[in-house]
């Protein structure tokens, strides 16, 4: 935009060269964004018009899909999948949350305390995830296995009974989804904590707050531009994880994401896929649209000047 | 058990059901097709040879078989621990060396197969574009997904003058089974039981039928199958009912016995579930013969029954995908696989039900010409039912029903709420 600013402001000269010249400059900024939406048109817009289109096709694997507009798919599909769909924000709701009480002490005492070691720690933070996602949730089949190095012992301490277990339950899903998306969280808290100046703590101390008043009236609203992303990032593939409750999980806590899988790989039922998909993708569009206006980055600021 | 129909040649039986085949699958053989065409618009066709006759696809065969000769390389896609291996490298395949040293045939093999949907809805789209799956040979258990390979003729119709050791050494159940009359498409890799696997230390008694699985005590450590095969054929024998000859009736019968069931249910599972079962987080579980005879090779002390109400029989075939690049070898494969050695070979390690009955004779003299641990364990080979059932075993065993597109539509969604609740 300063481009079109500095190209000079004479009249239209009778060659016209200089106005190309004028364009081209304003057309630069353009060029620049090109590559983004050739890459939003490619890799988003193109394949979701696709999906949309599938979505209301009706026929058969052998028959072939036919273009039918048969809008009612997606009416039959969340009468069919609602109790999976409820499912899955609910497992998505109560993981973030775990997620915020476990990463924002992790976060803040690596921004506070860590002094010299502070990158040293997010490493040690993001070294499991040099692992595969899918090895690191089986290995909690290992550790948690009902004659496992933990459950059996406790079993001998008499602490719980021989029926008990934790796996193929939805505590063992709710659990591994926490465990997997922890640095989601994390890392974004821990951005925002670490611009925190110590000297507002020192005037907060000067000013006779406590250090819990300094916590929950400077820092803390100071960080929520960190927990909202955190949020965010969490949320949204928690809700859509299907890895988890395949591994982790048992009757009764079958998510929406191994339903599509089903409906896709197994049944291969393209339209009620591409339907769930566009149901489920609605649904969290329109949570963090509203989640954005109730707590947006502006009213957080807001809140954290007043 | 496959019935036999001797007063039609069983290729013809096939060609009558499929109207489509001489048209649909010549176009698969490479384009044959517009050279009948043309063939047929300026010869003197007689009325009784019309290109969409019998003799007419048989003939484009005979053509595609003439035309792919040895190549010397075999792209083999199998299931994981589906073959015999080296006792001191897992990589290593005895039978598939002593084919190479035979035939100069070098076989490239590996296990991209998990189940046979997943596999299927992997490779469809490149068979139906028209591009190979990059394999010559795979393993495709019969029912549904099977069905679709073939009613898509995403299959090439073998040599059935290439199959000679097929049919000296094949057993009843291998030859002319009812998905595939006439071993058009397939020749059988090995067949299984789909029963019980259970640990009798842990259940505390004898486990005999599928009853015994809504026993309160069990709950939390029992485990089914997540599938719409196995699963829901294995409730219709437990409701008494054969799933082959099942009525809509009987599906909602037997999807109330599930249901009752269902509180007890540790988890439905795919193939995970024999580790579960030989870790102890399982007393008893849905299992398939042949993994719980490999368990106990490795250490475990399972048992495997056979329901006395009867249980799913399941055959697993070799065939040839569309567009395969080396068919003439993939041949040559399947038919060596024939013999009696190597039948027995393959089954002294596989342990499932081998589709060559004379392997049984071979194995019984491996056993007594070992000594040892290897002894009792081929021993048990030659003389279990699971691997060598009897006629009388036979007749508890039941394939799976054949569904209708709109039969399978409401099957699914009797049975997939069950295992995705």
């Amino acid at each position: 935009m300063t481009a079109a600013t500095i190209a000079p402001p004479t009249a239209p000269p009778a060659t016209g060269k200089p106005r190309r010249a004028g364009w081209a400059a304003k057309l630069v900024p353009y060029w620049l964004v090109l590559p983004g939406w050739l890459w939003l048109a490619v890799f988003f817009i193109v394949p979701t018009v696709i999906m949309l289109s599938v979505s209301t096709m009706t026929g058969d694997i052998e028959a072939g899909f036919k273009q039918t507009f048969h809008w009612s798919t997606y009416t039959d599909a969340w009468s069919t999948y609602s109790v999976q769909f409820i499912r899955s924000l609910e497992y998505g709701a109560i993981a973030t949350l775990l997620c915020i009480l476990i990463g924002y002490p992790v976060a803040y005492w690596i921004a506070f305390r860590g002094g010299a070691h502070k990158s040293s720690l997010l490493f040690l933070l993001l070294l499991p995830f040099f692992v595969s996602f899918v090895i690191r949730t089986q290995s909690w089949n290992f550790m948690l296995s009902d004659n496992g190095m933990v459950l059996s012992r406790l079993r001998g301490w008499g602490v719980v009974s021989s029926h008990f277990h934790i796996l193929q339950s939805s505590t063992a899903v709710v659990g591994g989804l926490t465990y997997n998306f922890l640095p989601f969280m994390v890392l974004p808290i821990y951005v925002a904590l670490e611009r925190v100046d110590p000297a507002l703590l020192e005037a907060s101390a000067d000013l006779y707050a406590s250090k819990f008043t300094a916590l929950r009236k400077v820092v803390f609203p100071l960080s929520l531009p960190g927990v909202f992303a955190g949020v965010l990032l969490t949320f949204v593939p928690v809700a859509a994880d299907y890895v988890n409750s395949s591994i982790l999980g048992g009757p009764k806590t079958t998510m929406i994401g191994n339903i599509i899988q089903t409906q896709y790989f197994t049944n291969l039922n393209y339209p009620v896929a591409a339907a769930l998909s566009f149901i489920l993708m609605a649904i969290l569009l329109v949570g963090v649209f509203l989640y954005a206006r109730l707590l947006g980055t502006d009213d957080v600021l807001d809140a954290a000047a007043a | 058990m496959p019935e036999s129909d001797p007063s039609l040649p069983p290729d013809l039986l096939r060609g009558l059901t499929s109207a489509r085949l001489s048209r649909r699958s010549a176009l698969q053989l490479g384009g044959l097709s517009a050279l009948s065409a043309v063939l047929a618009g300026c010869g003197i066709a007689g009325a009784q040879h019309s290109s969409l006759g019998l003799s007419a696809a048989r003939a484009e065969i005979t053509k595609f078989w003439a035309a792919h000769k040895k190549t010397g390389t075999l792209d083999f896609a199998n299931w994981p621990l589906y073959i015999d291996v080296d006792a001191k490298d897992k990589n290593v395949h005895p039978t598939l060396d002593a084919f190479t040293k035979q035939t100069g045939i070098k076989v490239k093999y590996s296990e991209p197969i998990q189940d046979s949907g997943s596999y299927f809805s992997k490779v469809q789209p490149q068979l139906a574009s028209g591009h190979g799956t990059g394999f010559d040979l795979m393993v495709i258990t019969n029912g549904l997904y099977l069905d679709k390979f073939i009613a898509l003729d995403y299959l090439v119709p073998l040599d059935q003058s290439a199959m000679s050791t097929f049919y000296a050494h094949a057993s009843d159940l291998a030859k002319n089974p009812s998905y595939d009359r006439g071993n058009v498409y397939t020749m059988p890799w090995q067949s299984g039981i789909t029963g019980i696997g259970y640990d009798p230390k842990k259940v505390g008694k004898k486990i005999t039928s599928w009853n015994d699985l809504l026993v309160p005590a069990l709950k939390g450590k029992v485990g089914m199958f997540a599938d719409t095969e196995d699963l829901p054929s294995s409730a219709l024998c437990a409701v008494g009912v054969n799933p082959e000859t099942s009525t809509p009736r009987d599906w909602h019968k037997a999807a109330a016995w599930l249901k009752k069931q269902q509180p007890l249910v540790r988890k439905y599972y795919e193939q995970d579930y024999i580790d579960a079962l030989s870790k102890g987080d399982l007393w008893a579980s849905m299992a398939w013969s042949g993994d719980i005879f490999q368990a106990n090779a490795s250490g475990a002390t399972l048992e495997f029954v056979v329901p006395s109400e009867g249980a799913p029989i399941w055959t697993d075939n070799m065939c040839i995908p569309a567009h395969a690049a080396h068919p003439r070898d993939a041949m040559t494969y399947m038919d060596w696989v024939y013999q009696p050695k190597i039948a027995a070979a393959l089954a002294e390690y596989i342990t499932y039900i081998t589709p060559v009955s004379d392997a049984h004779a071979v194995i019984a003299a491996d056993a007594k010409a070992a000594t040892g641990t290897d002894r009792t364990g081929l021993e048990q080979i030659a003389s279990s039912p699971l691997v060598f059932p009897s006629p009388s075993d036979f007749s508890r065993l039941h394939r799976f029903r054949v569904l209708t597109k709109a039969e399978e539509k409401v099957w699914n969604g009797i049975f997939e709420p069950i295992f995705q609740s």
